[in-house]
C-alpha cells in the first residue's frame, strides 16, 4: 500500500476513467500507451500534481513516458522532492 | 518511379475523367464507396491479400484480408439493414481504432445509409450536439464509451439503435441497445450494396466553427474519385507497400485516407490503437515493416521532443515515403524528419470541406520546407483579395486561399445548414478559412487562420462551443477562448474567464474548469490554461473581442480597437 500512489491512482480513475468502464487499473497500468490518459488530459493530471504538492513540473519533463504510469509519475515527483 | 512523374507535366494535362477511367468508373453508373474498396478489389483478384493489420496497446494483433473486410463489411451492413435501417439514415460510428470502426464505416456504406464518425474522446455534450444535428438513427460504440451514449439518449428521440461491439453479457444492455459481435457472427457471404450514385450522400463529418454549433460537412459516394487519385499521387501508395495513417477515423484524415483512399487502392493499412509514445510509433513502425507513414507534425514534432537517441534504438529502414496534415509543417521538423528518418516528411494542405487533398508537395518535386506546396492536378487554387475576392498576381502577398469548384470530393452541404454552406463561396471560389501567400515558383506558403477557430494539433475546435460550456459551469460569469502558441499542438485552448460574484480565482478552480470543459466537450476543447480576469475586453455593441486577447497571446500587433467599449 502507498497513500501517494493510491492518490494518484484514485484521481486518474475518478477522472480519466468513464463510469461504465470497468477496467482495473494498477500502479504500473500503462495510462498513456493504453489511451487511459491522452496527451491533451496529460495536461490536466499535470496540474493536479502541481497543484497537490505546491510544485512546477517543467514541459520537458512532462512527457508521455514520465506520465505512462503511477509508478512512473512518482517517480517523476521524486526529482521535486516528493516521496511517500 | 513515383504515380504522379514529374508534377508540372501531370498537372498540365491531368483531368478528374483521367481518374475515372482509371478506377473505373463511368458518368451515370452506380458507385459506392463500401463495396468499391471491398468487393472490387476482391474482384481483382486480391482477396487473399492483407487489408488490416491491427495491434492493440496490449500487444493483441488481429490479421484480415481483403476478403475478410469484404465478408466483414457485408454481415456490418446485413445487420443494420436487418434492423430496419434505411438509405439516407445516419450512421454515427463512436469508438476508438479498433477494427470495427475501421470496416463499420465501409459496412454502414454498403447500406446507402450516411455514415457519421465522431471521435471517440468526445464528451455527452459534443455527441449530443452532433447526433442531434444530423437526427442520427443508430450508433456503434463499445461498453467504455456506453455511459456517455446513455447520459444523453432521452435527449435524442430519432436515436432507435445503440449497437454495442464487445458487449459480453456482465452488465444487462437497456432498451433500445443490443450487442454485435462483427468477427464472431456468421459472416454474411452475398449483400445487395445499395446502388448509389455519384452524388448519393456518404459521409457527415463535423467540424467547428467561429459562431454556432458545429457544422456537419456533407460528402458524396463521387469523392471516391478524388481519394483514390491523391492516395496515388501524394501518398505515393504502391502495390506492395504497407501504410499506416496515424489519423483517427472521428476526423476526416482517419476516413478520406485512414480508410477510403488506400483501400480504393488496394493497399495494405496497419493501424494501433496505442496512445503516443515515441517507443510505441518506432517500434510500430519497425514491427510492420512501414514504408508509407502519414502523420501530424503535433506528432512529429512531440517525436522530435523526445530526441534522436531514440530513432537510433529502431530499425525503421523499411520507411520510403512520409507525408503530414492537419496544420502547417515548421521547416525545422522537415529537416528534422531528414536527420532522423533520411526522408522529409512532405506537408499536405486540405480540410474537412474539401474531402481530398488540395495543395501539397509531391514525391520527387523540390521541397521547400515549411512551404504547403503546389496544387494537386485538376484542383485550381489562389490567394485572393480578402475585398474583391479576386486572385492576387503580386507575388509574396497575403490572402485567402480558395479553391474553384467543382472538384469530385467537395463537400456538397452543411447538413441543414444550406446557408452557411453558400457563404463559404464568393466569386465563384470556395474560401478554405486559411490565409497563404504564393512565391515566385508557386508554392504556397501558409499564413494562419482567418477567423477565430482554434487549430489545436490539427483538429479544429470552435471557440463559442467552449464559451457555450464554459458558461454552465456555476462559477463562470462570461468568458472567452483562444488559441494560444503552443511549441508541438501549434495552438492550444487558452480561456479567459471573469467568475460570478461569490468565487476567487484559485488553482483548484482552475483545474476544476479544465476538466469540466475536458468531460463535457473533449481533451483537446480542454482550455490548457486559464486566466482569471475583472471583465472581458467587448466592442460597442457588446461582441467580445477574441482578436484581441489572442493577438496578446500571440505578441501581434492588436490592431484597430477603434470599436473596443472602453478603450
Amino acid at each position: 500500500m502507498s497513500q501517494l500512489k493510491d492518490l494518484i491512482l484514485n484521481y486518474v480513475k475518478n477522472e480519466y476513467l468513464e463510469a461504465d468502464d470497468d477496467r482495473e487499473i494498477a500502479y504500473d497500468t500503462p495510462l498513456i500507451s493504453s489511451g487511459i490518459v491522452d496527451s491533451f488530459s496529460m495536461v490536466s493530471l499535470k496540474v493536479f500534481l502541481e497543484n497537490t504538492y505546491n510544485i512546477s513540473i517543467p514541459d520537458a519533463k512532462a512527457t508521455p513516458e514520465a506520465f505512462d504510469s503511477v509508478n512512473n509519475i512518482v517517480e517523476l515527483l521524486k526529482e521535486f522532492g516528493v516521496h511517500e | 518511379m513515383s504515380h504522379i512523374g514529374n508534377y508540372e507535366e501531370t498537372y498540365a494535362k491531368f483531368t478528374w475523367r483521367d481518374a475515372e477511367r482509371e478506377i473505373g468508373y463511368e458518368p451515370g453508373d452506380p458507385i459506392n464507396i463500401g463495396a468499391w474498396c471491398t468487393d472490387r478489389i476482391c474482384a481483382q483478384g486480391k482477396g487473399r491479400k492483407t487489408a488490416l493489420v491491427w495491434e492493440g496497446h496490449d500487444g493483441t494483433r488481429k490479421q484480415y484480408t481483403f476478403d475478410d473486410m469484404r465478408l466483414r463489411t457485408n454481415t456490418i451492413a446485413a445487420f443494420l439493414r436487418s434492423h430496419g435501417i434505411e438509405p439516407g439514415e445516419r450512421v454515427c460510428l463512436f469508438m476508438d481504432k479498433i477494427p470495427e470502426l475501421y470496416f463499420g464505416f465501409l459496412g454502414v456504406l454498403k447500406t446507402g445509409a450516411i455514415v457519421q464518425p465522431l471521435f471517440s474522446a468526445f464528451g455527452s455534450e459534443s455527441l449530443l450536439t452532433r447526433l442531434a444535428d444530423a437526427g442520427t438513427s443508430a450508433i456503434f460504440t463499445q461498453k467504455k464509451h456506453l455511459a456517455k451514449v446513455r447520459a444523453i439518449v432521452d435527449q435524442l428521440p430519432s436515436l432507435r439503435l445503440i449497437i454495442v461491439v464487445d458487449d459480453d453479457g456482465s452488465k444487462p444492455l437497456r432498451e433500445r441497445e443490443t450487442a454485435f459481435d462483427m468477427d464472431g457472427s456468421p459472416q454474411v457471404e452475398h449483400f445487395d450494396v445499395h446502388p448509389t450514385t455519384a452524388e448519393s450522400p456518404s459521409v457527415l463529418h463535423y467540424t467547428s466553427g467561429t459562431t454556432g454549433k458545429p457544422k456537419g460537412a456533407q460528402h458524396v459516394h463521387y469523392s471516391l474519385i478524388s481519394q483514390y487519385i491523391t492516395a496515388k499521387y501524394v501518398l505515393d501508395l504502391h502495390e506492395d507497400d504497407i501504410y499506416w495513417c496515424t489519423a483517427d477515423p472521428g476526423w476526416v484524415t482517419g476516413t478520406s485516407y485512414g480508410i477510403i483512399g488506400p483501400w480504393a487502392n488496394g493497399v495494405t493499412q496497419c493501424v494501433t490503437d496505442a496512445g503516443f509514445k515515441a517507443d510505441n510509433w518506432y517500434g510500430f513502425i519497425e514491427r510492420m515493416r512501414v514504408t508509407v507513414w502519414y502523420s501530424a507534425p503535433t506528432a512529429i514534432r512531440g517525436l522530435m521532443k523526445e530526441g534522436l537517441d531514440v530513432v537510433r534504438k529502431y530499425d525503421l529502414s523499411s520507411l520510403r515515403h512520409l507525408c503530414s496534415v492537419g496544420e502547417p509543417l515548421n521547416a525545422e521538423a522537415v529537416l528534422w524528419s531528414k536527420e532522423a528518418f533520411g526522408k522529409m516528411f512532405h506537408d499536405t494542405f486540405w480540410q474537412t470541406e474539401t474531402g481530398c487533398i488540395v495543395i501539397s508537395n509531391y514525391p520527387g518535386m523540390p521541397i521547400k520546407p515549411g512551404s504547403m506546396g503546389k496544387p494537386f492536378p485538376g484542383i485550381t487554387a489562389a490567394v485572393l483579395d480578402p475585398s474583391t475576392y479576386e486572385p492576387i498576381a503580386v507575388k509574396g502577398e497575403v490572402g485567402l486561399i480558395a479553391i474553384r469548384p467543382p472538384w469530385p470530393s467537395m463537400f456538397r452541404t452543411y447538413w441543414k445548414n444550406e446557408e452557411t454552406y453558400k457563404a463559404k463561396f464568393r466569386n465563384g471560389w470556395y474560401i478554405c478559412g486559411d490565409r497563404a501567400s504564393i512565391d515566385e515558383d508557386g508554392y504556397f506558403w501558409f499564413i494562419g487562420r482567418d477567423d477565430d477557430v482554434i487549430n489545436t494539433a490539427g483538429h479544429l475546435v470552435g471557440p463559442f462551443e467552449i464559451e457555450s460550456a464554459l458558461l454552465e459551469h456555476p462559477a463562470v460569469a462570461e468568458s472567452a477562448a483562444v488559441g494560444k502558441p503552443d511549441p508541438v499542438n501549434m495552438e492550444v485552448v487558452k480561456a479567459f474567464i471573469a467568475l460570478k460574484p461569490g468565487y476567487t480565482p484559485s488553482k483548484t478552480l482552475e483545474l476544476e474548469i479544465m476538466n469540466f470543459i475536458r468531460k463535457k466537450l473533449s481533451p483537446l476543447a480542454m482550455p490548457q490554461e486559464v486566466e482569471f480576469v475583472p471583465s472581458l475586453p467587448r466592442t460597442r455593441s457588446g461582441k467580445i473581442m477574441r482578436r484581441l486577447l489572442r493577438a496578446r497571446e500571440w505578441g501581434e500587433e492588436i490592431g484597430d480597437t477603434s470599436t473596443l467599449e472602453n478603450d
